[in-house]
């Protein structure tokens, strides 16, 4: 599928949000307005969006503990989102949530899971709906290498596959899951031969290249909503940051953190579309200012809004209360 | 109006509830059963307790759907559905099997709603098969509601009859929460009244099924059954004891239980699991906690050891807890 110069300009300025968000969240963090922890999406921007490019909000994803750039990529309200990682009212969650919780259901955004390997058995329920009630709708799972480890997505991959559900596997493998490398963790080597051998179609992809991965999931979106059953996509992301904000990093080489940057995503886009001059850096530098503006909006409100109130406890553990 | 099993009264509830409802689906491992094999016939079993017969052959394998034996992916597509407009009905084929999908249920079904906010709702039963008395040993024996009680944005629900059975089934499907739903193994052929039409029977409302003003006894799913005897054993000796099943455990009735606690001043508290943080425990600390000064006598709690259930049929006589037990145990607190 071909990407119009409006979809090129979205598809950067969902990007750009994103690293604008993470940029803004860690200076928020490091200054102590966000309580708990943080997981930064920074250099994985293009695997969000060039999968999200094809989603409606009628389509679901289910997202991790790293889940910030999904949820933009989805439609999130940034406002909202920023509120609940302050843990303030009026918080996509009402702040219960926090960053690692982040939720919107309406925009087919079914929460970033805390548990690594938690989200493949509910997105898979997602796509049992949709071909249950026959609504054309498909279902991604985004999870990390680490959670390619988990039993619960080999389960969810063997189910889909049986039942041939609308679902589309996404692993950003950004090479590490916390501080151990996939070299090690993977016993294969190889995630997308191992999701294969569960009977699917499953492919490794440049995920720091939006036009790679956007034309890679659009087979596998479109597999997956004519009813020829779930993919895999594998995608090569490194994350810019540790595994949480303050992560020291140790277990990388000063070699690769000097150069893990020169795979960054958005300059990877610049480059590509003002040099077949699809779009002009003028734009791209009006879409910045934009964002930074709205961004700069977000945090303001995040830092100034109310907490919860004290009600708030016990509320909503069930329907009735 | 006819006289039906647990099994029937079960099947029945699932029967009419898909017929009138489109988006309640069964998933389980075998919940038809035949699929693949050489036979080439569906509905081979029906669930592994025949729970299910029928079913596929109404609505079909698309929403009676058999799943490979991963009960992870059972219940979290099971969630997962549930959050996106289905009202799943999904079997863990024996209670035991919770060791296997544990995060599906308490991480996420349990606190999807309070996470996002109360922007997200599960409305899907998880149908469980709990409790000792057919030799099935340590891992297919237990009697696991503790685990599910404690945990909050759980309902948890335990029939001990043919009629609970049904109108709680019901309850489930329609409810609006994520339930458990606990089926003991050894109920399956009790048979009682059960009406034809659907009904429904509130969680949170416990059922007085004898009337007493001797003796308080709580008993809930099979351990009803032990408590009646023992009601029975001591009315030959003028002692009138009131039976309460709580019916649910998630939402606790307290106030039926301490109502009764008022006016006998006697508590036994009979229970099939291990005692320590069980629900014998925790009725015994309400009672303490609420209703200390109409306590005439130390409450009893008579329950299994704290063992694995063991497979010899000898042993496991004394795990289960017996209307001997329970009868003593009246007797002790009717002499304090």
């Amino acid at each position: 599928m071909q990407l119009s110069r409006d979809d090129l300009k979205e598809a950067y300025r969902r990007m750009r949000t994103i690293r604008a968000f993470e940029e803004r969240v860690k200076i928020a963090f490091e200054s102590g307005q966000i309580p708990g922890f943080v997981h930064l999406y920074v250099g994985q921007e293009a695997a969000a969006v060039g999968v999200c490019l094809h989603l409606s909000d009628a389509d679901a994803i289910g997202s991790t503990h790293r889940g910030h750039g999904h949820c933009i990529a989805k439609g999130c309200d940034i406002a909202g989102m920023m509120l609940e990682i302050f843990g303030r009212q009026g918080g996509l969650c009402g702040g219960k949530g926090g960053s690692m919780h982040i939720a919107d259901l309406a925009k087919g955004m079914l929460g970033a899971n805390a548990i690594v390997g938690g989200n493949p058995p509910l997105v898979i329920g997602a796509a049992l709906t949709a071909k249950t009630k026959r609504t054309g709708a498909v279902a991604v799972s985004f999870l990390g290498d680490g959670a390619s480890n988990q039993g619960t997505t080999f389960e969810a991959m063997n189910m889909a596959v049986v039942l041939k559900l609308p679902v589309v596997f996404v692993i950003e493998n950004n090479g590490y899951g916390e501080g151990t490398g996939v070299s090690y963790a993977v016993g294969a080597h190889d995630i997308a031969a191992r999701a294969a051998a569960f009977g699917m179609p499953a492919h490794k992809v440049d995920g720091t290249d939006l036009f790679a991965v956007h034309e890679a999931a659009g087979d596998a979106v479109r597999a997956a909503r004519e009813g020829r059953g779930p993919s895999t996509l594998e995608l090569h992301c490194p994350r810019f940051h540790g595994h949480f904000l303050g992560d020291p990093q140790a277990y990388r080489s000063a070699e690769e953190l000097q150069t893990v940057r020169q795979h960054d995503p958005l300059s990877l886009f610049r480059i590509k579309v003002t040099e077949s001059r699809l779009l002009d850096s003028h734009q791209l530098d009006a879409i910045d200012a934009e964002i930074e503006a709205m961004i700069d909006r977000a945090a303001a409100a995040a830092a100034s809004a109310p907490f919860p109130s004290p009600s708030d406890l016990i509320k909503d553990v069930y329907v009735s209360y | 109006m006819a006289k039906k099993t647990y099994r029937q009264a079960i099947n029945e509830a699932l029967r009419q509830e898909m017929a009138r409802d489109a988006d309640v689906v069964i998933i389980g491992e075998d919940v038809a059963g035949g699929q693949g094999g050489s036979a080439g016939v569906l509905d081979a079993y029906g669930g592994v307790m025949g729970v299910t017969k029928g079913l596929v052959g109404m609505f079909g394998p698309e929403r009676v759907i058999d799943t490979p034996i991963s009960e992870s992916a059972i219940i979290g597509m099971a969630v997962g559905a549930a959050n996106t407009g289905l009202r799943p009905v999904a079997e863990l084929m024996f209670v035991d099997f919770l060791g296997v999908c544990f995060d599906q249920l308490f991480n996420q079904a349990a606190k999807v709603r309070y996470m996002f906010g109360g922007k997200a709702k599960t409305p899907m039963v998880m149908r469980s098969m709990i409790g000792a008395g057919l030799c099935a040993a340590a891992q297919h024996s237990q009697t696991l509601h503790p685990i599910f009680t404690h945990v909050p944005g759980l309902k948890v629900v335990m029939p001990s009859g043919a009629y609970d059975a049904k109108g709680l089934l019901i309850e489930a499907i329609r409810d609006d929460d994520p339930v458990i739903f606990l089926e003991h193994k050894a109920l399956y052929e009790q048979i009682e009244e059960v009406p034809d039409e659907p009904y429904m029977i509130p969680f949170g409302e416990a059922n007085i099924i004898l009337d007493g003003g001797d003796v308080t006894v709580v008993a809930l799913s099979n351990m009803v059954h032990v408590a009646l005897a023992a009601a029975r054993s001591v009315a030959k000796d003028g002692v009138r004891a009131e039976v309460i099943d709580p019916r649910t455990t998630s939402p606790l009735d307290e106030d039926t239980i301490l109502e009764s606690v008022a006016k006998t001043g006697r508590l036994v508290i009979v229970d099939e699991s291990p005692p320590r943080c069980s629900l014998a425990a925790d009725i015994a600390a309400l009672a303490v906690t609420k209703a200390f000064r109409d306590l005439k006598a130390p409450v009893e709690m008579i329950t299994a050891p704290h063992t694995p259930v063991p497979f010899a049929p000898s042993l496991e006589r004394l795990y289960i807890p017996g209307a001997d037990a329970v009868t003593q145990a009246v007797r002790r607190v009717l002499q304090s």
